[in-house]
C-alpha cells in the first residue's frame, strides 16, 4: 500500500510570510483579521487553532485568497502575491477542505486529477499522476478510481481530498479542518498518514483546526489565536505545553498537559525491547526451549512476511506441536510512528503489559508499559525542575526559537 | 443508468410512449373506417394533418430552442456576484411574461409586427421564457457553496467552476424547466393558427367553425398526443444529462 517516493516525484514546501494581514467586512466594526504578522518555515506543518469565530479560516483563506485581503501584504518563497492573479496564486497552493469537497459528478480519478488536467497535462501522465497520489493516501487506485465519490466512506473521501490537495505538486497546502468530519477513530489513522505523507514529502502546511490536541500531534508549530485573528502564542507544541503564553492559551490547552505531550513523542523515540519470537509453523518445543532461556514465559508469533499474529503464553502452546497459525486478530500493535498516546491506549487492551510495533507491516519489537510509565515520569521530574529554577512562564517561551519573538505582541491581559 | 431512476421515472418512460402509439393508432383506425362526410375528409387528410403536424413542431423547435439560448445564460448572469441584483426586477418581468394570456399577446404583437411563424414564436418565447429561467437559477443557486470554493480553492478558474461544475450540478433543476417549457409550448402553440402560423390548432377552429365535431376532436388528441411525447422526450433528456454520480 505504501512506497517511498523519490524526491524527483514531489517538490518541497516554501516559506510563506503574512504582513499585517487584516480583513475588514465593513468599514466600521472589528477586524475580523486585526494586522496578523505570521512566518510559517518551508516544509514545516503550522496549526491555526483557537475557538470558533477568532478569525483562523479566514486568515488561512486569505493566504490562497479565497478571502481578499483589505489590507497586508502576503509573502510566498521571498515573493509578493497579494496583487496576482487569484487562479494562478492557486496552481501553487493546495486545498483541502472538510469533508474532502468532491465534485460529485466526476469520479474519484477525474476528481484527483482535476487539477492538472486544467494544467493540460497529458493524460498518461494524469493517469500516473492519480495512481501514485491514491496509493499515497492509502486508496488502491485500480479498485477506487472510477467510483464516484458518493460511494465512498468519508474517510475515504477525505483521503481523496488529500490526493487532490496534492496532485499539481504544490509546494503548499491549506488544510481546513480537514479531519472534522470523520469518527475519531478514522481521524486519528488519517492523521497518522498525514504524518506520514508529510515526513516524505516535505510541504509547507497551513492547517486549521479547532481541536488542541490535533494541533498537537499534528504540527511542527501551533499558532494560537483569539477574537480578531490576534497572536495568543506562535510555538512549538512542547513550548507551548510547557509554557503557555498567558491565561488565554492555558485555558485553550485545557487540562492534562501531560497526557496531552504523550501526543508528541513517537514509538520510535523510544526504546524497544526484544522478547523472544517464533514462526508460524515452528517446532513447540524447540520454541519452548528458547523462551525458558531467555528467562520469558510468553511469544511472538510472526509469519512467513514477519507480521506479528499473536502473543502467546507458552502455556497456550502446550498442546500443539507446531506453531498454529492464529485465528484471531490482533488488537495490540501498533505503528513505529505512532503518537505515545495512542500507543498507551493500545497497549490497555492487551494482557502482555505491552504493544507490539511495526514498520511498515513488519514486527520490529515490543513497546512495554513500563517503557511510557518511565518516560511519563521523565518528563513529570523534568517539568518540576524547571518550574523551580525558571519561574515566570513568559521567560520561557521566549527562549524556544527565533519566530516566538516576532509573535511576542502577544497581547497580555486576554481572558477566554 | 437504468438501475438508478425511481420507479415513477420508469413507469413513465416506458408508459408514455405506449399511450402516444395507442392514440396515433388509435386516431388512424378511426380515420380509415370512419364515415366522413367531404369536408372532413379534405381537412383530415393524413398529407394535410402531416403538414400541420409539422408547422406546429417546427414553432415548438424553434421557439423552444429560442427559450434555452436565452433563458439559462440569463440565469447564469443573474447568478453572478456582480449581476445578481437583477434578478428580482428580471424574473418579476418573466413572471409578467408568462402572466399574460398567450392569445391576447399572440394576436397583439401580430397586430403590431404581422401575421406568420416569426412572431408565433415571439410570443411563445415570451411564455416559456420565466420557467426556464426560474429554475436555472434555482438549480445553479441550489449548488452545495462549499463545493465551489474547493473548486476555486484548487485553482478552478470563474468559467471553468461554471462549466465544469456549476451547470453540471444544476443541470437536472434546469431540465425540469425546459421540460415544463416544452410543454406549455405545445399546448400554446395551437394559439398560432389564429395569425396564420399553422399548427395544428388549425383542426381545431376548422372544427369549430364549421361544426365538425371530428375534426375539432382529431386536433385536441392530436395536440393531446404531441405534448405527451415532448414530455417523454423532455425526462428522457432529463435522465440521459443529468451527470453520472449525481442520482
Amino acid at each position: 500500500m505504501t512506497k517511498t517516493h523519490q524526491d524527483s516525484t514531489f517538490q518541497a514546501g516554501v516559506d510563506i510570510e503574512l504582513q499585517g494581514v487584516t480583513k475588514r467586512y465593513s468599514s466600521k466594526g472589528e477586524a475580523a483579521v486585526a494586522a496578523l504578522n505570521v512566518a510559517i518555515p518551508a516544509g514545516e506543518m503550522v496549526m491555526f487553532v483557537g475557538p470558533s469565530g477568532c478569525g483562523k479560516t479566514t486568515s488561512l483563506k486569505m493566504i490562497n485568497r479565497l478571502i481578499e485581503p483589505t489590507s497586508g501584504r502576503i509573502l510566498i518563497d521571498g515573493e509578493d502575491v497579494t496583487d496576482i492573479n487569484p487562479t494562478k496564486l492557486r496552481r501553487k497552493i493546495g486545498y483541502v477542505i472538510q469533508g474532502g469537497g468532491m465534485i460529485p459528478h466526476l469520479s474519484v480519478g477525474d476528481n484527483v486529477g482535476l487539477v492538472p488536467k486544467l494544467l493540460n497535462w497529458d493524460k498518461k501522465r494524469i493517469r500516473e499522476r492519480v495512481d501514485l497520489l491514491m496509493d499515497l493516501v492509502g486508496l488502491d487506485p485500480v479498485h477506487y478510481r472510477d467510483r464516484f465519490p458518493r460511494e465512498l466512506s468519508g474517510g475515504q473521501q477525505q483521503r481523496v481530498g488529500v490526493a487532490r490537495g496534492l496532485a499539481a505538486d504544490p509546494p503548499i497546502i491549506l488544510m481546513d479542518e480537514p479531519f472534522g468530519a470523520v469518527d475519531p477513530i478514522t481521524r486519528s489513522r488519517l492523521q497518522d498518514e498525514l504524518m506520514r505523507i508529510q515526513s516524505d514529502l516535505k510541504k509547507t502546511i497551513v492547517c486549521v483546526t479547532h481541536d488542541i490536541d490535533e494541533a498537537i500531534k499534528l504540527g511542527d508549530r501551533i499558532l494560537v489565536l483569539e477574537r480578531g485573528a490576534r497572536i495568543a502564542q506562535y510555538d512549538t507544541p512542547e513550548s507551548i505545553l510547557a509554557a503557555p503564553a498567558n491565561e488565554f492559551v492555558e485555558d485553550f490547552i485545557g487540562s492534562g498537559s501531560t497526557l496531552k505531550q504523550l501526543s508528541l513523542r513517537r514509538v520510535d523515540e523510544l526504546d524497544l525491547t526484544q522478547p523472544p519470537t517464533a514462526h508460524i509453523g515452528d517446532r513447540v518445543a524447540e520454541v519452548e526451549e528458547r523462551v525458558r532461556a531467555a528467562g520469558e514465559t510468553s511469544v511472538i508469533v510472526l509469519d512467513s512476511r514477519e507480521r506479528p499474529r499473536e502473543w502467546l503464553s507458552l502455556r497456550q502452546l502446550r498442546h500443539a506441536d507446531e506453531v498454529p497459525t492464529p485465528t484471531t486478530d490482533l488488537q495490540t500493535v501498533i505503528d513505529h510512528r505512532s503518537t505515545l498516546n495512542d500507543a498507551l491506549d493500545a497497549m490497555l487492551a492487551s494482557s502482555h503489559g505491552g504493544a507490539m510495533v511495526t514498520n511498515r507491516g513488519r514486527y520490529i519489537g515490543v513497546l512495554s508499559y513500563t517503557a511510557v510509565t518511565d518516560y511519563v515520569r521523565a518528563l513529570n521530574e523534568q517539568a518540576s525542575d524547571e518550574a523551580e529554577t525558571s519561574g515566570p512562564r513568559a521567560s520561557e517561551a521566549t527562549r524556544t526559537s527565533p519566530l516566538t519573538q516576532e509573535s511576542s505582541g502577544r497581547s497580555s491581559g486576554a481572558g477566554a | 443508468m437504468w438501475g438508478r431512476l425511481s420507479r415513477e421515472d420508469r413507469i413513465l418512460l416506458i408508459g408514455i410512449p405506449i399511450l402516444v402509439v395507442l392514440i396515433v393508432a388509435g386516431w388512424f383506425i378511426w380515420h380509415a373506417t370512419a364515415d366522413l362526410d367531404d369536408i372532413e375528409a379534405r381537412t383530415l387528410a393524413v398529407a394535410n394533418v402531416a403538414t400541420l403536424t409539422r408547422q406546429h413542431i417546427v414553432i415548438v423547435v424553434i421557439a423552444t430552442i429560442a427559450v434555452m439560448v436565452t433563458a439559462v445564460p440569463t440565469g447564469v448572469l443573474l447568478t453572478r456576484g456582480r449581476l445578481s441584483f437583477l434578478a428580482g426586477p428580471v424574473t418579476f418581468i418573466a413572471n409578467m411574461g408568462q402572466a399574460a394570456p398567450v392569445i391576447g399577446v399572440i394576436v397583439l404583437l401580430a397586430i403590431w409586427l404581422g401575421f406568420g411563424t416569426p412572431v408565433a414564436v415571439l410570443s411563445l418565447w415570451i411564455y416559456a421564457f420565466l420557467p426556464v429561467l426560474a429554475n436555472t437559477v434555482a438549480g445553479l443557486r441550489g449548488v452545495d457553496r462549499t463545493i465551489l470554493e474547493a473548486a476555486r480553492g484548487i485553482s478552478m478558474s470563474p468559467a471553468q467552476v461554471l462549466m465544469r461544475v456549476e451547470l453540471p450540478m444544476a443541470l437536472p433543476v434546469i431540465m425540469v424547466g425546459a421540460r415544463t417549457a416544452l410543454v406549455l409550448l405545445v399546448g400554446s402553440a395551437a394559439f398560432a393558427t389564429f395569425i396564420s402560423a399553422g399548427g395544428l390548432g388549425n383542426l381545431i377552429t376548422t372544427g369549430i367553425n364549421l361544426y365538425r365535431f371530428p375534426i375539432l376532436v382529431s386536433g385536441a388528441m392530436l395536440i393531446a398526443a404531441l405534448a405527451l411525447a415532448v414530455e417523454w422526450f423532455g425526462r428522457l433528456m432529463e435522465v440521459v444529462l443529468t451527470p453520472k454520480g449525481m442520482k
